[in-house]
């Protein structure tokens, strides 16, 4: 079906919303709470556009397509009525920029850079928030958070860790951990589901504070190493100082939907930890030293078949991790099978 | 049966047990056992007596004496002087004057026709006055989309604030095929100034119930529900009562009257939050979830309560159906005026003679509202404005006083009738405090869903408190305009959206005010 966006004729699905047809077709809207994952919340009220035939402004997305359809999203009513949702976010906390993590990757300075905001027209924030960094993980600082609800519905319904909600009402509405406990003390098993879905610069990985600007990061598309999952997920890496700075999930990725576990998302310093074992090691009188694979590998056989030769096959045991995949599973108990000649062989997953 | 010289009805409603009313009851049958009057003189208790401010009042039949602000030691006067003397303590009985209209107006009355005349604990009263005859006739000689025709024919519209046509609303769920269908009543009664809800309840409760019941037939919903807010501890206690005597008399349960129609009504308590009145935040509430609304379409009458259809309606609005099932779509329209047919129960407080609530034609004026319902405006104060419609209403002034009480007549002024509360303000009053306390209500009550309400009430409460404070500019006007009607226009549902009503009518009707307080250094 087609769709006119201010007059242009674009093709539109059955099915999409009309932020989703816009958005696809690079015709920006403003817009805070949709997110592909999380879906349409209409709350954050950014969104609104004149559609023919309906009265006053409509949240674009949650207004499905249909044929013929007649969208002006930058006419003066829409612009100024933007503008003033817009600018009541920045009124009311604390968007400043400058030193912020998510300068030049947040959602709402996309929108106030859109709409031409220079600085917010009231000042209503009041609230003393203090930055909740009760987390190994995670940072959150209230004060930047603009209420889209993003990652309450991928706590509770992408990852349904059922940690994150809403506490107090209107002005004060805030997001909370549980009873509303400090994020460190609460049931959070930091998935970081909500790092990945803030559009801000409210919840934000710990850990990257400070250790480059998101513009500076060369982002580099691998699989995580951890389990036989397999998340696609994207390594942050700051080519000048060869430093990973943080990782995020790839969000249409069919593993993993854009989530991560905390190894997977957190557990990368052992990448460039100057004790990580990067090659095998033999131990002579109580001492390692450093040795070929080839060597190391024809060390374990000949022990094996010493093991096996005085003590026949069933006396090995292979026991496999979960780190690696089914296919290298496989292989694993074939190997046991068939060169050891034993059935004993079990995943650390069923222990 | 016992024949009785006189009947004594007792007003009982929260204002009246907060002054004591049990206690002074207890004492008046005491003396009336005393002076050997029990057998001659029947005491019944019955709901709102409908006057304000009057703390424990009586009324006796057949003088149609209304005493009020009783006392503990008037009573002994008044056994002394009216019962055994027969002579009415003129003393303590209220000023017939100031309610010239009052039995006429009782005549007339379609809801509260049986309020503060019959027992509310008592559903044999009920019955005796023609109770649940509608019901009867419904089940035994109606299809349900007669009784849809019927209400839409009357052209009743929902009294719970937006007006929609009520037969209308029910036609779009009636046809809609479900295993479970549900009535939801709005007995949140959220507006500020509005208690109209509340003394239907207390004062008729199977009245309610058989409207309820009427419209659960004709949408075909098997499960009522009465989302009601938790102060109404009255309300909520008469009702179970009359669930109850509506269960064991068959009139509710399975199979009733023989129709193979089953229905049960249960009772939801609301926490008491001002958006949960608004009826999809009271569907999540009602569910057990946050009380926020939620996105529409699809309406509640399509997908409500647990995503089944819905049909949610106002107390008031269900009140005025026996009736019109009873009598008829033609009788009922007889009553107010072309395009906002029957009565409307209006809530009048303020700086009037009378406050208290009054059922009247719709299209009956303002100042006749005023003048005959509410005993004028108090000795020596003159009008200067009315608040109609609650916190979400609009400010009138005195130019607007012969304004017709009706949807369309309003609408021409900008105004609605909203829930039906009418804040009388003399000029006494300054609308700078008086929209700053508006300001304040939709400041506290946001949800914080959404990003217009839950930030611009904050703004526009401070520009308000700015102004009261003396530190207002002449610009703050402009802000507090163009900033609600941002919100009118972006806000997710109509909390956000009324405060530009309030705002635009009390800055332009009232400017003066505004500036005075301004330029005051
Ligand atoms: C903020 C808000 C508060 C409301 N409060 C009430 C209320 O207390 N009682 C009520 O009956 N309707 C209230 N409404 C209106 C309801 O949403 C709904 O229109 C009404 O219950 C429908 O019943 P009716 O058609 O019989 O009037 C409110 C609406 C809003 C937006
Ligand atoms: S923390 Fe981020 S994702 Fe969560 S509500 Fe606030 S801005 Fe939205
Ligand atoms: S308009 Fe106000 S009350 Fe309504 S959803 Fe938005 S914040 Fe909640």
């Amino acid at each position: 079906m087609i769709v006119y966006l201010n007059g242009k004729a674009y093709e539109a699905f059955p099915g999409e919303q009309v932020l989703q047809v816009a958005l696809r077709n690079n015709v920006y809207i403003p817009h805070l709470c949709f997110h592909e994952k999380t879906g349409k919340a209409a709350k954050c009220r950014a969104c609104v556009v004149e559609i023919e035939g309906m009265p006053g402004l409509k949240t674009s997305c949650n207004v499905p397509v249909t044929n013929e359809m007649r969208v002006t999203t930058n006419s003066q009513q829409v612009l100024e009525a933007q503008r003033l949702v817009i600018d009541l976010i920045l009124s009311s906390g604390q968007h400043d920029c400058l030193s912020c993590e998510q300068n030049g990757n947040c959602e709402l300075q996309d929108a106030a850079y859109y709409l031409g905001i220079k600085k917010p027209s009231f000042q209503l924030y009041d609230n003393d928030y203090t930055i909740d960094d009760s987390s190994e993980f995670i940072s959150v600082d209230r004060s930047r958070c603009i209420n889209c609800g993003r990652c309450i519905v991928g706590c509770n319904q992408t990852v349904v860790n059922e940690v994150l909600n809403w506490g107090n009402r209107g002005f004060d509405t805030k997001i909370v951990f549980d009873t509303d406990l400090p994020m460190g003390s609460s049931t959070c098993v930091q998935c970081g589901e909500c790092v990945q879905l803030c559009p801000v610069g409210c919840i934000i990985d710990k850990r990257s504070i400070g250790s480059g600007r998101t513009w500076e990061l060369d982002k580099v598309e691998t699989i995580c190493p951890y389990c036989g999952v397999g998340c696609r997920l994207e390594v942050h890496v700051d080519r000048k100082h060869d430093k990973i700075v943080r990782i995020t999930g790839v969000e249409d990725a069919p593993t993993n939907n854009g989530m991560l576990c905390v190894k997977g998302r957190y557990g990368f310093d052992f990448v460039q930890s100057s004790e990580r074992i990067t090659t095998p090691l033999i131990k002579e009188n109580g001492k390692f030293r450093e040795a070929g694979w080839e060597e190391a590998i024809g060390l374990v056989a000949s022990k094996f078949n010493a093991i096996k030769k005085e003590f026949g096959s069933d006396s090995i045991v292979g026991l496999a991790s979960a780190k690696v995949t089914n296919e290298e599973n496989f292989v694993f108990q074939k190997l046991l099978r068939k060169e050891v000649g034993t059935n004993n062989v079990d995943h650390c997953a069923r222990l | 049966m016992k024949f009785y010289r006189s009947h004594i009805l007792i007003g009982i409603d929260d204002a009246s047990l907060a002054a004591g009313v049990k206690e002074i009851e207890a004492l008046l049958r005491n003396e009336l056992q005393k002076n050997n009057l029990s057998d001659e003189i029947n005491i019944l208790e019955t709901g709102t007596l409908g006057h304000f401010g009057t703390g424990v009042s009586m009324l006796v039949y057949p003088e149609q004496v209304t005493y009020v602000n009783l006392k503990k030691e008037d009573i002994f006067e008044i056994v002394e002087e009216h019962f055994l003397k027969g002579r009415p303590l003129q003393r303590l009985i209220l000023d017939r004057s100031l309610t010239q209209n009052y039995d006429f107006n009782y005549k007339r009355r379609i809801v509260l026709s049986n309020s503060g005349v019959i027992d509310p604990e008592n559903i044999d009263e009920y019955l005796g006055a023609g109770g649940y005859e509608a019901w009867e006739k419904a089940l035994t000689t109606m299809k349900p989309n007669e009784l849809v025709d019927e209400v839409k024919a009357s052209g009743l519209k929902g009294r719970g604030g937006a007006g929609f046509p009520a037969g209308l609303k029910w036609s779009f769920t009636a046809p809609i095929v479900a295993d479970q269908k549900y009535v939801v009543v709005n007995a949140d009664e959220g507006e500020p100034g509005t208690f109209k809800d509340r003394l239907i309840m207390e004062g008729d409760p199977h009245k309610l119930l058989e409207g309820v019941m009427l419209c659960a037939y004709a949408i075909g919903a098997s499960k009522a529900y009465i989302y009601i807010r938790g102060e109404y501890k009255l309300c909520i206690h008469r009702l179970e009562i009359a669930i109850a005597a509506a269960r064991e008399y068959g009139i509710l349960g399975n199979n009733i009257f023989g129709s193979g129609f089953d229905l049960d009504i249960f009772i939801k308590v609301g926490a008491g939050a001002y958006v949960c009145g608004e009826e999809t935040a009271l569907i999540e509430s009602m569910e057990g979830n946050r009380g926020t609304p939620r996105s529409k379409p699809p309406f509640p009458g399509v997908a409500g309560a647990w995503q089944k259809p819905t049909v949610v309606n106002n107390v008031e609005t269900l009140a005025n159906i026996p009736a019109i099932i009873k009598n008829g779509a033609k009788w009922f329209a007889a009553h107010g005026v072309d395009g906002s047919t029957g009565t409307k129960v209006y809530t009048i407080m303020g700086d009037v003679n009378l406050p208290g609530l009054c059922e009247v034609d719709m299209g009956t004026s303002l100042r006749t509202i005023i003048q005959q319902y509410a005993g004028g405006m108090i000795e020596g104060r003159t009008f200067k404005a009315a608040l109609v419609g609650g916190a979400a209403g609009v400010f009138l002034n005195d130019t607007l006083l012969d304004v017709h009480m009706d949807y369309n007549s309003l609408r021409e002024y900008a105004a609605v009738l909203g829930s039906g509360a009418i804040l009388v303000m003399s000029d006494t009053v300054d609308m700078v405090d008086m929209l700053w306390s508006v300001l304040r209500f939709f400041r506290h009550e946001s949800c914080g869903k959404c990003n217009p309400c839950s930030k611009g009430t904050a703004l526009l409460f401070k520009l308000i408190d700015g102004i009261r404070k003396g530190k207002g500019k002449d610009s703050d006007l402009e802000q507090l305009i163009k900033v609600s009607n941002g919100m009118q226009k972006t806000s997710f549902c109509a909390l956000g959206q009324s405060p530009c009503m309030p705002i635009a009518s009390a800055i332009n009707n009232f400017r003066q005010d505004f500036l005075t307080r301004i330029n005051v250094k």
